[in-house]
């Protein structure tokens, strides 16, 4: 297969996983639109450390799951952090920090 | 045999991330995301990425899924109102955008004056993706990365665990922060409720 369609694939991953931050309100899913995006980075990556016969591609994408798993950790505990408080689980109602 | 391979394993990828952004129960979201992540791993080892396709299984659809369902679970994944009340104009505006990336992406890919995109990449050599050079070239070259990764899991360990402590209802003396272990004030449980984060490294409740 050319790697040209693995890219092409990323680029939608990418899109879809854009749009999802866009559209949706829940810091959940929005959190899962992240972790698509970044997936789309990684499969990018391996299909250019495929195309050089390079290994540093791979490393890059381990490294970027390392990065991916702390986000969650956070982002999840922040989320525990509101649901605690009694505070809406909704993006558009989370304005205090507007100034 | 391996485009067979690859068409199932894109479509599964593509059906898997529409799902996570379309479906409005953020546990069936979840869900989805598992099917896209297992996908991603097939098309990682068409990629020869043994290592890294074994480690999104693990890793990714394993633990960080488990996280996910617990806390959809522990929050009660509540459906979505299918009409926003607010921002509900800028809706098509975000879904253009979307697509607007992905075209402009697509002319970038298939526009490229890399030939190699074209080509099958480079000839495979034996040992290329396995656990075995994966270690090698991070205990070699990729060293300091190697480590400043570690202490990032350890850094985002303990601040998930401070983010998500249960509090003993607000303003209830209950708040402490890193500066106040730094201070030197005595971290026992006191009479905290048991069962509690503050077991582990609350401050005494009075």
């Amino acid at each position: 297969m050319p790697l040209t369609w693995y890219l092409v694939v990323s680029a939608l991953i990418f899109s879809i996983g854009a749009g999802g931050v866009l559209v949706r309100r829940n810091p959940l899913v929005i959190l899962l639109c992240i972790e698509l995006m970044l997936n789309a980075c990684n499969l990018a990556l391996v299909g250019f450390s495929r195309m050089h016969g390079n290994m540093d591609g791979q490393i890059f994408a381990l490294i970027v799951m390392v990065i991916a798993a702390c986000e969650v950790a956070i982002g999840l505990g922040l989320i525990v952090a509101l649901y605690r408080r009694r505070l809406p689980i909704d993006v558009d109602e989370l304005t205090e920090l507007q100034g | 045999m391996a485009e067979v391979i690859f068409f199932i394993a894109a479509i599964g990828a593509i059906a898997g991330a529409v799902g996570t952004v379309a479906l409005r129960n953020p546990f069936y979201s979840v869900l989805a995301l598992v099917c896209h992540l297992l996908a991603l791993a097939a098309l990682f080892l068409l990629l020869r990425a043994e290592f890294v396709a074994a480690a999104q299984v693990v890793v990714y659809a394993g633990a960080v899924m488990v996280l996910y369902v617990f806390v959809v679970a522990y929050v009660g994944g509540s459906d979505e109102p299918l009409t926003a009340s607010t921002g509900a104009t800028l809706r098509p505006v975000s879904l253009l955008f979307a697509l607007a990336l992905f075209v402009e992406l697509s002319i970038a890919i298939i526009g490229t004056g890399l030939s190699a995109l074209n080509s099958n990449g480079a000839p495979y050599t034996s040992g290329f993706g396995t656990p075995a050079e994966v270690g090698a070239l991070f205990l070699t070259q990729f060293l300091l990365a190697f480590e400043i990764a570690s202490l990032l899991l350890l850094i985002a360990a303990v601040g998930a665990v401070i983010l998500a402590r249960r509090r003993a209802g607000l303003g209830d003396g209950g708040e402490f922060s890193v500066a106040d272990v730094m201070r030197g004030q005595p971290i026992t449980a006191g009479d905290a409720p048991t069962e509690t984060m503050l077991e582990a490294g609350g401050p005494s409740q009075r």
